[in-house]
């Protein structure tokens, strides 16, 4: 079996994203950029999969400018077999990216593809539900488990109510959620041996895909700020302060 | 011109309030009609509350007992089937349900997906939050398509009732799919208030330490009628189930007193908690972030203020 992993490059978690002044977007030049860490769950996921078994093969894709490469070298070097590399200068949308990762999924056939539920630079959460759509094929969105046994997986979902579970026939798509696992640290010989696995590289025009990129950004703006309240010095002033606002 | 459809969110035979949330969102789109669509085994329970909501103008129902459970794979042929009759938009909330679900509508239809809207400009332009709301993006969207859109329900104020809309009972002839089953839903048991539409909450941070330590949260949220949540910390730690994580990829929610306790104030957690209307934090670090947007801040150490917190609210 083989599993696709979506691999997207994003501003690392730990960059304080800045509005620029003039409001035509964000701060981006010389800020760390690293895979989403869904993806990195994801892509964790699917080689646990291949560990226990179940799947044979990982590939991991990415949709990016040219120099995201050494991106999926560490997609590589984490694990995956192979990588495919679809190249585009455009920040793509998600009905884009999922009808171009519907062009993979043709072109690879795998049981599953695993993405993560949410990029955490545009916070979406669209491309897997829009794939499992275009590929007509199940979803099981915010997994925090799964389990393959044949040809359905049992998925377990955080949903606001609590735990979900659902089953789905397979060929599926999984996204997944902070829980389902924590992704293993990349080690040095990895990074060596990753440098000789194949890495694919497409050109996102050559991949015969209508655009769906139809939304325009007209405008960033910094959140509007709360402003700094009052210290109170113990919980008798709390309470105090809590009724005055009507708040008890 | 617009005519929006709301697909309305419901579990054990109520609806959910996040349906009178984006029935505000909806009249802000100053729409001509605003119609809820009901999708369940037996619907005239949850249609006889969505008709209720003040601004609706129809109430329409699926009835099937495929619909017993909120698969998007199931309810998105039915959705695009009814979107597809003269509707303009179609709306759904942002929690786990319209997330699902409301991308599975829009590609099927071939258009972008408008998540987490937090105010309208117009009926196609619109702001959302990118960057776990970082920062603010004004969006338009294409005139000549529907639009499908997710509604940021922290954003909205839920619609009053006092509507009496008429409600009808639709018959859908779409192939639904059989390749998704749903199994089970493991809900906490809690006597709790819901924690995504309490007017209090009460959440717990690493600060509290350790699950059994969080009984003194629990006991204080009794005390106020709150409902419990937690940061991403306290969860990753194992004290309370994912549940009650609030924040960025967690739950994005407006109660009127928000207390943070022990809660350091990572930027993933303040973007869940912003639009509270009261924001009280208590922490043994004067330093820690979360002073910097709370509307009250003490600090001290929670395991001696909390107890007398409790003894002062009598």
């Amino acid at each position: 079996m083989k599993i696709l992993v979506g691999y997207k490059r994003v501003v690392d978690y730990n960059v304080r994203i800045q509005v620029k002044p003039d409001g035509s977007g964000v701060v981006s030049e010389g800020v760390k950029l690293s895979a989403n860490p869904f993806d990195d769950i994801a892509l964790e996921e699917a080689l646990r999969l291949r560990e226990k078994g179940i799947a044979s093969e990982v590939v991991v894709a990415t949709i990016a400018p040219a120099d995201a490469q050494a991106h999926l070298r560490n997609g590589l070097a984490m694990g995956a077999n192979r990588a495919i590399h679809v190249v585009t200068n455009e920040a793509i949308q998600p009905l884009t990216a999922a009808r171009a990762l519907l062009k993979l999924i043709e072109k690879e056939s795998p049981q599953i593809v695993i993405l993560g539920k949410q990029a955490i630079d545009d916070d979406c959460n669209q491309t897997g539900q829009m794939l499992a759509a275009l590929w007509n094929r199940p979803q099981a969105t915010f997994a925090s488990k799964v389990e393959v046994a044949g040809n359905a997986a049992k998925v377990t979902r955080e949903v606001d109510a609590g735990l979900e579970t659902i089953e789905v026939d397979l060929p599926a798509v999984i996204t997944t959620d902070l829980r389902l696992n924590e992704p293993r640290f990349i080690k040095l010989p990895d990074i060596m041996k990753a440098k000789s696995k194949p890495l694919e590289t497409l050109q996102l025009a050559d991949l015969g895909v209508a655009s769906g990129d139809t939304l325009k950004t007209t405008g960033y703006a910094p959140p509007a700020r709360r402003s700094k309240g009052v210290m109170v010095k113990d919980a008798a002033e709390l309470v105090a302060a809590l009724k005055t606002k009507g708040l008890l | 011109m617009s005519k929006i459809l709301i697909i309305a969110e419901h579990l054990n035979g109520k609806l959910n309030p996040s349906t009178a949330r984006c029935v505000s969102c909806a009249q802000a789109i100053k729409a001509d009609a605003i119609d809820v669509l009901v999708l369940a085994a037996a619907p005239d329970a949850i249609a006889a509350d969505a008709a209720k909501i003040a601004g609706v103008s129809k109430v329409l129902t699926i009835a099937n007992p495929a619909n017993a459970h909120a698969l998007a794979a199931v309810y998105a042929p039915q959705i695009v089937e009814v979107a597809s009759s003269g509707y303009t938009h179609v709306l759904a909330p942002s929690t786990t349900f319209g997330k699902d679900v409301a991308p599975r509508v829009a590609a099927l239809l071939g258009v972008a997906q408008v998540s987490d809207i937090m105010s309208v400009a117009d009926a196609h332009t619109f702001t959302r939050p990118i960057y776990a709301g970082n920062a603010i993006i004004t969006v338009q969207a294409p005139a000549d398509q529907t639009l499908v859109a997710t509604v940021r329900t922290a954003s909205w104020a839920a619609a009053a009732n006092g509507g009496n809309a008429p409600v009808e009972a639709l018959n859908v002839n779409v192939e639904l799919p059989t390749h998704t089953r749903f199994v089970e839903l493991a809900q906490g048991a809690s006597e709790r208030p819901d924690l995504q539409s309490a007017a209090k909450v009460v959440s717990g941070g690493r600060g509290v330490g350790s699950a059994e330590n969080f009984a003194i949260i629990f006991k204080l949220a009794d005390k106020l009628g709150a409902a419990v949540g937690a940061s991403r910390a306290a969860v990753d730690a194992g004290y309370v189930p994912s549940d009650l994580q609030v924040g960025q990829t967690g739950k994005i929610i407006a109660p009127e007193l928000y207390m943070a306790i022990g809660i350091s104030g990572a930027i993933q957690h303040l973007t869940g908690i912003k639009d509270a209307g009261t924001i009280v934090a208590i922490n043994k670090d004067a330093e820690a972030p979360i002073f910097e947007i709370a509307d009250i801040g003490l600090v001290g150490d929670l395991f001696k203020l909390i107890p007398e917190l409790e003894a002062a609210l009598g």
